[in-house]
């Protein structure tokens, strides 16, 4: 193992197992009771004692912050390419992107939950946070293209289909995977915040209503192990779309360049 | 091959940059345009190669516009795409299959001296390495008007007179007509068969410079009367042409 691979990884995996071991520690030594602070240890028990139904809502909030994922790149790439193509589409519309953007989703949530159903609402915040970093990225990579690459393509009478398949495309990735990675970390704060306002019981409850649901009960160690369960998610989500950079990018963008070679 | 005939361009920063050039470009020559940067030079070859229009005048192709191969000062190769994808642009963009286009490619790689190294990626080769890719991709068509924009100024000095005899290889053996822009005296009577030297602000032919050493030329070239001859003519002109401005 090389040496900055150690720092990556073998560093804050220490960290992390130091600060667990210290919590598990004070709460042993000052006999802390669960349902004011819970040891990681009982964390853990918890986790595996509930399993059954913290792996339902996990299931649920992963499903809906893909889906919104998905949607959002959908239909921030078309509309990225749409800007890309007519500048009066582009002024018409990006305000109404920014408006969307700048608007806190805590507040939109209690409205959206007036006009459709919780399941629905809590997707269409997902999918509202995620959009604009995917849409403004790519709208940017879009138009980073070399300007004497497009003289080129001009020159060789290229369509501007093949332009922007060949050209604008691949030119824009690299700033599309970077707005993925943000979105796909907001994907999930959007849906666990819409789910809190939208307070949605039964079996589509996801993590969100597990937290709060516990709280209502003083179930200190649910709501740790809920918790504990989103942050992994997050953290699971942001490696994925880490590997999928370095794996699309690594023959030729410097961002995905190997160091120290 | 072509004329251009009071040709002016004025940006629409209000800035002129052409200022009634006249240039005549015969058919199988070597032609430089020589002159201080920002004196119109990529302007004209831009407009040459149908990328800018004329504000007035215009130009006058003998038999219509043939194909046209241009090389830019930087490499401008696709970073996401092999060394052979990246020649193979030309090919594809008039529908060409890879398959089709093989043969044409690993033979535009052989010219500029590349082969065996089809599916390397640009970051892994050197300046001067990518730079011949950009010409092999430029010859691919085998175009019958190559345009180069000082496509060695950012090279260095042994690079750059290495491809300075590769591209007259070139010239020699493909028969193109070749309008070359560069700052440099030395190159531009080293390479050419006749040099136009630009005057600035509008910019403008000033001078014309035959260069009568016929081809190959080599190392020896340089060291010839006619060469040293050619240098200094070449240098008064630029420097009246300048002091003009
Ligand atoms: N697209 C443009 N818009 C406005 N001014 C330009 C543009 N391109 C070039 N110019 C101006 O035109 C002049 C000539 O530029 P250029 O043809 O690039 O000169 P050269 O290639 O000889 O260095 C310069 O003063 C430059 O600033
Ligand atoms: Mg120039």
């Amino acid at each position: 193992m090389r040496r900055s691979d150690l720092a990556d990884y073998a560093l804050p995996l220490a960290v992390f197992l130091a600060m667990l071991g210290l919590w598990e520690a004070l709460v042993r030594i000052n006999d802390i009771p669960p349902y004011v602070l819970p040891a990681p240890s009982l964390i853990g028990a918890t986790l595996v004692k509930d399993w059954d139904t913290l792996s339902g809502s996990l299931l649920v909030t992963l499903r809906i912050t893909f889906e919104a994922l998905i949607a959002a790149t959908i239909g921030g790439v078309a509309l990225a390419i749409l800007f890309a193509r007519s500048r009066w589409i582009e002024r018409s519309f990006f305000p109404f992107a920014v408006v969307l953007q700048v608007t806190p989703i805590v507040a939109i949530a209690p409205l959206l939950l007036v006009y459709l159903d919780a399941n629905t609402a809590v997707l269409v915040c997902a999918f509202l946070v995620a959009f604009f970093p995917i849409l403004s990225n790519m709208a940017l990579g879009l138009a980073s293209a070399d300007h004497n690459l497009i003289d080129l393509f001009e020159l060789y009478k290229a369509s501007r289909w093949k332009q922007l398949i060949l050209l604008r495309l691949p030119a824009a990735l690299p700033y599309f995977l970077g707005g993925l990675r943000i979105a796909g970390g907001l994907a999930l704060i959007g849906a666990i915040v819409a789910e809190i306002a939208a307070g949605s019981a039964g079996q589509g409850a996801g993590l969100a209503f597990r937290i709060v649901e516990a709280g209502f009960r003083l179930n200190i160690p649910r709501m740790f192990a809920a918790l504990a369960l989103i942050s992994a998610s997050g953290i699971l989500i942001y490696l994925i779309f880490t590997l999928l950079s370095f794996l699309l990018l690594s023959r030729w963008h410097d961002s995905a360049r190997e160091r120290g070679l | 091959m072509l004329s251009l005939r009071g040709v002016d361009k004025v940006f629409a920063s209000g800035a002129q940059a052409l200022g009634g050039l006249d240039l005549d470009v015969r058919e199988g020559e070597f032609l430089s345009l020589l002159g201080p940067s920002g004196c119109g030079k990529s302007t004209a070859l831009r407009m040459i190669a149908g990328l800018s229009q004329p504000t007035r005048g215009a130009i006058e192709w003998r038999a219509g516009q043939p194909e046209i191969g241009f090389v830019f000062q930087d490499a401008v190769l696709m970073p996401w795409a092999s060394v052979f994808d990246n020649v193979w642009l030309p090919l594809r963009l008039t529908g060409a299959s890879r398959a089709q286009s093989s043969a044409k490619i690993e033979a535009a790689l052989e010219l500029v001296g590349l082969q065996g190294f089809a599916k390397a990626y640009p970051r892994e080769l050197s300046g001067g390495m990518k730079m011949r890719v950009s010409i092999a991709r430029a010859l691919v068509l085998r175009p019958a008007l190559l345009l180069m924009d000082e496509p060695f100024a950012a090279l260095d000095e042994i690079t750059r007179l290495k491809l300075n005899n590769d591209l007259l290889r070139l010239k020699q053996e493909l028969g193109a007509t070749v309008i070359f822009v560069t700052h440099s005296v030395f190159e531009s009577v080293y390479l050419s068969s006749r040099v136009a030297v630009f005057s600035a602000r509008p910019g403008r032919v000033a001078a014309e410079i035959e260069v009568a050493a016929p081809l190959p030329r080599d190392d020896e070239f340089r060291l010839s009367r006619l060469y040293a001859q050619a240098c200094k003519q070449a240098s008064d002109a630029l420097h009246a042409a300048m002091g003009e401005a």
